[in-house]
């Protein structure tokens, strides 16, 4: 009698806990699910035209119900950073992790964020038209490296190796940072003025190449 | 009267630090009375250099302090001599400070020929590599306590357990950086910004090397009041097999990235971790903790 009680709450607690792992990673989807949608929403209207129950209609959602996913604008804009930074974080962690040279890497970090600017225009977008024009919004929950630890760090550990294997040169952190995700930035950014006279793509190797050659050791 | 176990204290290529450091053990005259000192280079012992240099006594107690350089000449015999003929009749050697563990400093003079007993740097060579009777005890000098343990539990027959580099887990298990009053500057990323300051971490940019060196200095105080970091000077990590290290006051950066970072610890974590708490201005970590002008 005491062993089968002993199994059935055994059972019951095995039960719980999937279904709880299951409501879990149905409400985490379900936030990936808005947070895309809001991405667009922001990057295609601006953060002050976008309103809540804007987001909610378009995500076909009541706004009290959508408050249960993110508590205000601000919350969910930070989100939207942090979503933002691991995308392009797990993109990088892959380059650094393979057994690739410090140059090719270069090619390969160039070619996937004009990649991502292309395919997926909001993420860039988002981080150059919301991210960095309205700090008043990212102060306080975003302040320093909060929000875009993910591919900062990555962007570190790439600058790392290369001083490392004595390919690139040692010089302050944010002089390389700015040289190379300036440069990209604002290669995506004329792009999406529709400036360049040539798609993002063919500019590629220029560019990759121009990058080693300012931040190579001499 | 109960015999006392025999003691010998030999000296390889040295400063005498250790011999200077352990002069400060509180508990030495205990020390005196629980062993017989064959011979010892300042201490009054049993016999002399030239005696002992005869290779005609027996010891239970090995010290070596020093680096290993089997050429060197004490009183006429050869060191390799002198250490197969009394490692022979030790039941324990004590590799003394970092030079006879490793061979340290002085390894630098000859680095084809002086090593340390039983490791060269961190690789197992020397005349007692593989011996299980080797006990060492890295520093650059050693803390007193650290060789007044070691021959307390000898002198009561107890075990030492040792680490893979044959340094007794209960002094080399901790880091330096445990105990280090200074660890709420590391967790928030402040800078000392100078030596001898009371306030932040010497880890950033002093050249540190507390989180990733194995010692007790922050756990069983020098002098029983204080340690390196605590009056602003950087952990050297003398205790390690790899010192002395060069541009020691100098933390190694790659593009403003400490090129080692906390033992265990992969860089990618490190960095996360402190591009986050580097990203907040902790107001009371920036300020002097005794205002000069109050």
């Amino acid at each position: 009698m005491y062993i089968r009680m002993v199994i059935d709450l055994e059972l019951s607690v095995e039960m719980k806990n999937k279904l709880e792992k299951s409501v879990t990673t149905k409400k985490e989807d379900r936030k990936t699910s808005i947070m895309q949608t809001a991405l667009k929403l922001f990057s295609s209207e601006g953060f002050y035209s976008t309103t809540m129950p804007a987001i909610a209609k378009k995500v076909g959602m009541s706004v009290g119900n959508f408050y249960n996913y993110f508590s205000s604008k601000d919350e969910l804009a930070k989100e939207i950073m942090l979503y933002i930074s691991s995308v392009l974080g797990e993109q990088l962690r892959e380059i650094n992790m393979s057994d690739k040279s410090v140059r090719e890497k270069i090619d390969m970090i160039v070619k996937m964020y004009f990649l991502i600017a292309q395919e997926r225009p909001e993420l860039i977008e988002y981080f150059l038209r919301i991210f960095l024009s309205n700090r008043e919004v990212f102060t306080k929950a975003c302040t320093g490296m909060v929000c875009v630890s993910d591919f900062v760090t990555e962007l570190m550990l790439f600058f790392d190796d290369g001083v490392q294997k004595g390919v690139l040169k040692d010089q302050d952190f944010f002089s390389a940072l700015g040289l190379f995700m300036g440069y990209l930035g604002g290669m995506v950014f004329l792009n999406g003025e529709e400036v360049l006279p040539q798609p993002l793509c063919d500019y590629e190797s220029a560019i990759a190449e121009n990058i080693y050659n300012a931040l190579r050791k001499q | 009267m109960k015999s006392r176990p025999k003691l010998l204290w030999l000296q390889g290529v040295t400063c005498n630090g250790n011999t200077h450091s352990f002069l400060n053990y509180p508990y030495l005259s205990y020390i005196l009375e629980t062993f017989e000192f064959l011979y010892h280079p300042l201490l009054p012992a049993t016999y002399t250099l030239q005696e002992i240099a005869s290779c005609t006594q027996s010891c239970d107690i090995l010290i070596f302090e020093g680096a290993y350089d089997p050429r060197m000449m004490r009183a006429g015999t050869c060191m390799e001599t002198l250490l197969q003929y009394y490692g022979s009749t030790a039941n324990t050697i004590i590799a003394l400070g970092s030079c006879a563990s490793f061979g340290g400093m002085f390894k630098q003079s000859d680095p084809e020929y002086i090593t340390g007993l039983g490791f060269d740097r961190d690789i197992s060579k020397g005349p007692f590599a593989q011996s299980s009777k080797l006990i060492n005890l890295s520093g650059c000098p050693i803390h007193p306590e650290w060789l007044g343990y070691t021959l307390r539990m000898i002198a009561a027959n107890k075990v030492i357990l040792l680490d893979e580099m044959n340094r007794p887990q209960e002094l080399y298990s901790y880091l330096a950086h445990h105990g280090c009053t200074r660890n709420e500057y590391f967790e928030w990323k402040v800078d000392a910004e100078n030596f001898g300051r009371k306030e932040g971490c010497l880890f950033y940019k002093q050249g540190c090397r507390g989180p990733m060196t194995h010692a007790s200095c922050n756990k069983i105080l020098w002098n029983d009041v204080s340690s390196k970091t605590r009056v602003g000077s950087p952990c050297f990590g003398c205790t390690e097999p790899d010192f002395p290290r060069v541009n020691m006051f100098e933390t190694k950066t790659n593009m403003s990235i400490p090129q080692d970072v906390p033992l265990g610890i992969s860089k990618r974590s490190y960095l996360t971790l402190t591009g986050i708490a580097k990203s907040f201005h902790i107001p009371r970590l920036e300020k002097r903790l005794i205002d000069d002008n109050t």
